[in-house]
């Protein structure tokens, strides 16, 4: 553990990855310091999805160093775990779990793995429930809200976990158009909170209002790293201004 | 041809009391198999070949065999070896009872596991990265994620094999156990009256089919609960 990595509460160094013969990420440095909040964007296939994943070992990186909060993520970390539940993470499927309520899809894991009684995982379900404001759908299963109830539900499952970093994965391109905002504001409150935040999004605003820092990616490379008001206003790599060409004049 | 009520009459009461056997042999096989199915199972998900390929071995011959020939094999075969008379299993090798139970649990246990497996494998890939991203072990997101989802989804097929397990216990009756179908064999041994008797025979099952039926129905509906958006 070194004291450079300790600095930083997500570190990236020389990060390869590959998919059999395709390479999905292709050196990859990224510095990420606590409650900074950075929006990833790019073309479909460009590796965001890949990067952000790589931070918790849903995916493993084949070459190079991941750094979160001081640990090195290698195959012989003993507690994989330890890492995981200090990174919330968002997915644009919500993946509730179906077969449980929502206030238990929020009390599981806190049971599980940060061992707490099943009173003040509750306690802490109904705090986060209301924070995201569905406190009334506690006891419905997921089906039987809204996919932006369900992404709000998804966030404050994470929360409940009391994380470090919260990673999102296009939580909102999955939604219905009039839910996407609802999801957004949810997570405008958490940036204001001082949440460490990397978002994988399509949504400028979202990205021009909360972001410190903008990352473009494309073809598994990151092409561009910049403030909103220089990535939307002054952009210096050519793909990412067809991008931005692309994204902004629909 | 004339049908015969009252011998219908008089040897259903007679038949009736094989349901005992019938029923012991449906439960614990059923019961005994599940639990070698779950054994099989996780032997066949472990990722270790050396745990899935002595299980897809015993599923191959399990499921590719009769289970006529293989209650043959463990009723007159395995008696034929002396290590095995000498041995713990005699005690209930000894016994036709026993031997129809071992076989059929072996058998439906090679057919479970893969019906369980089906389950396990329909479980959405998102729902485990989900559990693992919140920090849950493997054993965590199996019993609380996989296992719970999966047997709702392996339930049809399952009670499936339950009720052919339900008929595969007449085979039994091969070897001299007295169950529904062994009784039956012998009354029309004495009454040479193979249509009345074997014809309330079928209607005893389909009874029994029909209560399975609407167990296992019962079963799903509950289990598929968080599925219907109204509640």
């Amino acid at each position: 553990m070194s004291e450079q990595s300790k600095k930083y509460l997500i570190q990236m160094k020389n990060v390869d990855k590959y998919f059999g013969e395709f390479q999905a990420l292709k050196n990859i440095n990224l510095e990420v310091e606590r409650k900074e909040r950075i929006v990833i964007c790019g073309p479909s296939g460009s590796g965001k999805s890949t990067l952000i994943r790589c931070l918790n070992r849903l995916e493993k990186h084949n070459k190079g160093q991941v750094f979160i909060d001081g640990n090195e993520l290698t195959d012989q970390i003993k507690d994989i775990n330890a890492v995981r539940r200090e990174v919330g993470m968002v997915f644009q499927s919500f993946n509730l779990f179906p077969h449980m309520t929502v206030v238990k899809n929020l009390m599981v894991a806190q049971q599980l793995v940060r061992k707490i009684s099943k009173a003040d995982a509750k306690q802490r379900a109904m705090h986060f429930l209301e924070r995201v404001k569905i406190p009334e759908q506690a006891n419905k299963y997921p089906i039987q809200l809204s996919g932006g109830q369900q992404q709000r539900v998804a966030i404050a499952r994470a929360l409940c976990m009391k994380p470090k970093i919260m990673l999102f994965d296009e939580p909102t391109s999955a939604l219905d158009p009039e839910m996407i905002n609802e999801v957004l504001e949810v997570m405008v409150d958490l940036a204001t909170d001082g949440m460490t935040m990397i978002c994988v999004t399509h949504e400028m605003g979202f990205a021009r209002s909360v972001a410190d820092r903008i990352i473009f990616m494309d073809l598994g490379e990151i092409v561009e790293e910049s403030k909103p008001s220089e990535f939307f206003g002054n952009p210096k790599n050519e793909r990412t201004k067809n991008f931005l060409e692309q994204i902004l004049t629909h | 041809m004339i049908v015969d009520f009252t011998l219908i009459a008089e040897s259903l009461p007679i038949m009736l009391k094989g349901i005992g056997i019938t029923f012991q042999l449906l439960i614990i096989s059923g019961f005994l198999g599940l639990i070698l199915a779950i054994f099989l199972l996780l032997m066949r998900i472990s990722g270790k070949w050396y745990l899935s390929f002595p299980a897809q071995i015993y599923i191959y011959v399990f499921r590719g065999t009769p289970i006529l020939v293989q209650i043959f094999i463990i009723y007159y075969g395995l008696p034929q070896f002396g290590f095995i008379r000498s041995s713990i299993l005699w005690s209930i090798l000894r016994e036709p009872m026993g031997c129809a139970i071992v076989a059929l649990s072996l058998n439906t246990g090679a057919y479970v596991s893969e019906i369980l497996r089906g389950g396990v494998l329909a479980v959405g890939k998102g729902l485990i990265e989900a559990g693992s991203a919140l920090g849950m072990s493997a054993y965590q997101k199996f019993v609380y994620i996989t296992a719970p989802i999966a047997t709702r989804i392996a339930l049809p097929a399952y009670s499936n094999d339950v009720i052919s397990l339900l008929k595969s216990t007449a085979l039994a009756s091969t070897i001299t156990i007295a169950d529904m179908t062994g009784i039956a064999r012998t009354i029309v041994a004495n009454t040479y009256a193979p249509y009345e008797i074997f014809i309330s025979l079928a209607i005893v099952y389909l009874i029994f089919t029909f209560i399975l039926q609407k167990l296992f129905g019962y079963t799903e509906q509950y289990l598929g609960r968080y599925t219907k958006r109204e509640g």
